[in-house]
């Protein structure tokens, strides 16, 4: 019970309180650049911030359907922020989950469109299962690279992220290609496709990425290799002395974030889009990193910083078709969240936090291990 | 020669040598004209990295600068429309603001980039991703705001030209059309590359960088003002991402896309660990990695005949487009040559406390 017992509110308060500054000032900052833009359209206007919040927070929370695309959105970012988060904890930085993301989507793909005359309950677990596996696969190269050559992960998996992309591109417009399309996708997947458990479109996904967070949770805190993770990114000599492998443990890692990946490709493929196109243009992968490190890496953290981007994402188009503001004010408003959590010396200065800092524990200082030596 | 041909394996590597020999002079250019961006940010990330600053915002600040340099130039375009011009590279002054906005813009990046790095000493790739999330949405916010009213495009720079006496020269000739008879950022980088290798094996700036990036400690030791080193290394290297954006739309292109950098920056990055954070190399193997997208178009477009053709059109193209990404990570890997970064590279540095 040792994590538990160090929960209190101050800790509580510690943790969430430069995260929420950070969001509150990542708003200011958008409402700052709307207004300063707001010539280029209508003429200056003050209050479009305001009409624009309005249209996000009802897109996001403002119905039923509202918050079950919320949830929608929220469920890959969630499963693809795990796969960031636990190399994080690990002290290891997967730039690679849009690849990894990509490889599952596509192994799952596949298996789904062999699988197309099968019933649900064998093509449904089998096609998730190969998106995960191929996550896996993809996640373990970067991996072993780091584990025998010391190959930084950074720029192995940044490369990696695009050799996915060409081979998504081959299988989808070869081998993969459907037979009566007029671009490069495959055929509509039936079988596979996973049930609508909630509302129109709340598909299984959302359940899935419900319940990866406290096997997370428990992975990192209550089993044995979750500690050796744990160990090994907070002191990676120490690790080796009490007899861990860290060889071992670094492959491990890197192929269990890259099965997170692969799941959240895998559920937006066989949920949400329901075919692969042969150019799957998706940031997931890459918001994921911003889900990681604004959930500093905790599991329920990943949860809420998942929750909330979701609802960004849910409610851009109505902040896009009632305000005229472009959906990339999300990605804005995420980099200036990731900048205000980075620089949390500006957010004290600006609100005179004096409590002393949690600190980013294991994402502290991931660089600095770029130019190490094997 | 067409004996030769019939040689097995050697043969068809004799043919291979052909085909491209005789379209290199048609490739040659497409070629370089990939490589320009590529260098560039590769040298915006020698001059980061080989003084202890990781950079994997390249991509981020060459798009911003792409962006700014074609609204700037189109913005002022509208108050002060220059028709052609008679000056060397069509210089007009929409282009010139334009160019000059977009470095600024980069150094503008780039200081923040430093001040994460350097004095709040934040994880320098988290301080570069925060750059691409950023870029792209800024950029793709305000183009979408500005596309309604769809301003005019201030057109481009144009390549220089060169005197038929010199290009008709045999080999030369095709050899100096394709390096030389390019336009004012292509030649550019040119210069640049040549400058600063030079500068950084025989210049007192060079070797204080290489020792910043090495043993920061052992610098600060010796009287080098580390901080204030990284500070400007890392801002100076935004004029390159600044003018790589730049090329794009207003050199090579006179539009911007959303996202139009698409990967060049990481490309760029790739570029430079291939080339060992040398100038030169990364110069070097930004042409390695175009000709690989230089040999996919042309084996798309004009396929080799024969057993030849067969045998390459059997590749799937895709291959020739993933090359420059395996082949980093094999150098990285050490299995051919290992690339080694400076040994501060991402290591923030923090002054020995004096004490009071």
């Amino acid at each position: 019970m040792t994590a538990l017992r160090g929960w209190n509110l101050a800790r509580i308060r510690a943790l969430v309180l430069v995260p929420f500054l950070a969001i509150v000032l990542a708003l200011v900052t958008g409402a700052v650049i709307m207004i300063l833009s707001s010539p280029l359209v209508d003429g200056f206007d003050l209050t479009l911030p305001i009409t624009a919040y309005v249209a996000l927070f009802r897109g996001a929370f403002g119905s039923f359907d509202a918050i079950v695309e919320t949830l929608t959105e929220a469920s890959p970012l969630i499963l693809a922020g795990f796969a960031v988060g636990i190399g994080f904890k690990a002290g290891l930085f997967n730039i690679g989950a849009q690849g990894q993301f990509l490889v599952g989507a596509l192994t799952a793909t596949a298996t789904a469109l062999a699988l197309d005359d099968a019933s649900p309950a064998i093509a449904i677990p089998a096609s998730l299962i190969a998106g995960m596996a191929g996550g896996l696969l993809y996640g373990a190269i970067p991996g072993v690279l780091k584990a025998f050559s010391g190959a930084h992960e950074v720029v192995t998996t940044i490369m990696l992220n695009y050799v996915a992309i060409f081979i998504v591109s081959y299988f989808i417009s070869g081998p993969l290609r459907g037979e009566n399309v007029t671009y490069s996708r495959t055929d509509d997947i039936h079988a596979a496709s996973l049930p609508i458990i909630l509302g129109d479109d709340g598909h299984l996904g959302i359940l899935l990425a419900a319940l990866a967070v406290p096997i997370v949770w428990w992975f990192l805190y209550r089993s044995t290799i979750g500690f050796e993770v744990r160990t090994t990114g907070a002191n990676s000599e120490a690790a080796r002395y009490a007899g861990m492998n860290p060889r071992w443990l670094i492959i491990f890692t890197m192929a269990l974030c890259g099965l997170f990946a692969g799941l959240a490709g895998a559920t937006q493929i066989l949920g949400e889009v329901g075919y692969m196109p042969a150019s799957f243009s998706t940031t997931i992968g890459f918001d994921a990193i911003a889900v990681a490190l604004l959930g500093r890496a905790n599991p329920v953290g990943i949860l809420f910083a998942g929750l909330l981007f979701g609802a960004m994402q849910a409610g851009s188009g109505a902040m896009q078709i009632q305000a005229g503001i472009p959906f990339q004010m999300v990605s804005v408003l995420q980099a200036v969240i990731l900048f205000f959590l980075t620089a949390e010396v500006l957010v004290r200065r600006v609100f005179r936090v004096r409590q002393a800092a949690e600190g980013l524990g294991e994402i502290g200082n991931l660089s600095e291990s770029y130019a190490q030596r094997p | 020669m067409e004996v030769l041909y019939d040689i097995p394996v050697i043969g068809l590597l004799i043919q291979f040598v052909a085909y491209l020999g005789t379209h290199l002079p048609v490739i040659a250019p497409i070629i370089v004209a990939a490589a320009v961006p590529v260098v560039l940010g590769a040298l915006c990330g020698f001059m980061n990295e080989r003084s202890g600053v990781v950079n994997i915002g390249i991509e981020g600040m060459m798009l911003t600068s792409a962006f700014v340099a074609w609204w700037v130039a189109s913005l002022v375009h509208g108050f002060i429309p220059a028709s052609s011009s008679s000056l060397p590279f069509g210089i007009t002054i929409p282009l010139l603001v334009g160019l000059v906005a977009a470095i600024l813009a980069a150094c503008l990046v780039s200081a923040v980039h430093a001040w994460l790095s350097i004095t709040v000493r934040a994880d320098q790739i988290i301080s570069g991703t925060i750059i691409n999330i950023f870029a792209f949405g800024i950029t793709g916010y305000l183009n979408l705001l500005i596309s309604q009213e769809a301003p005019t495009s201030a057109g481009s720079f144009k390549s220089l030209a060169m005197p038929s006496a010199i290009t008709d020269l045999p080999i030369v000739g095709w050899l100096i059309e394709s390096f030389l008879a390019v336009g004012p950022i292509a030649l550019t980088m040119l210069i640049s590359v040549i400058v600063l290798q030079v500068l950084l094996h025989r210049s007192r700036w060079g070797l204080r960088t290489k020792a910043v990036g090495e043993h920061p400690k052992a610098a600060e030791t010796v009287g080098i003002d580390v901080i204030r080193l990284r500070y400007r290394n890392v801002i100076l290297g935004g004029i390159f991402a600044g003018l790589a954006g730049a090329y794009l739309t207003i050199e090579f292109g006179s539009a911007f896309q959303g996202g139009m950098t698409n990967g060049r920056g990481f490309i760029a990055l790739a570029a430079l660990i291939f080339g060992r954070y040398t100038p030169i190399g990364a110069f070097g193997a930004a042409l390695l990695f175009a000709s690989s997208v230089g040999i996919e178009r042309l084996i798309r477009f004009v396929p080799p005949e024969g057993q030849l053709g067969d045998i390459l059109t059997s590749i799937p193209l895709e291959v020739y487009e993933a090359l420059p990404y395996i082949i980093t990570i094999v150098v990285l890997a050490g299995f051919v040559g290992r690339s080694i970064p400076p040994a501060a590279d991402g290591k923030p540095y923090e002054r020995e406390s004096r004490a009071a």
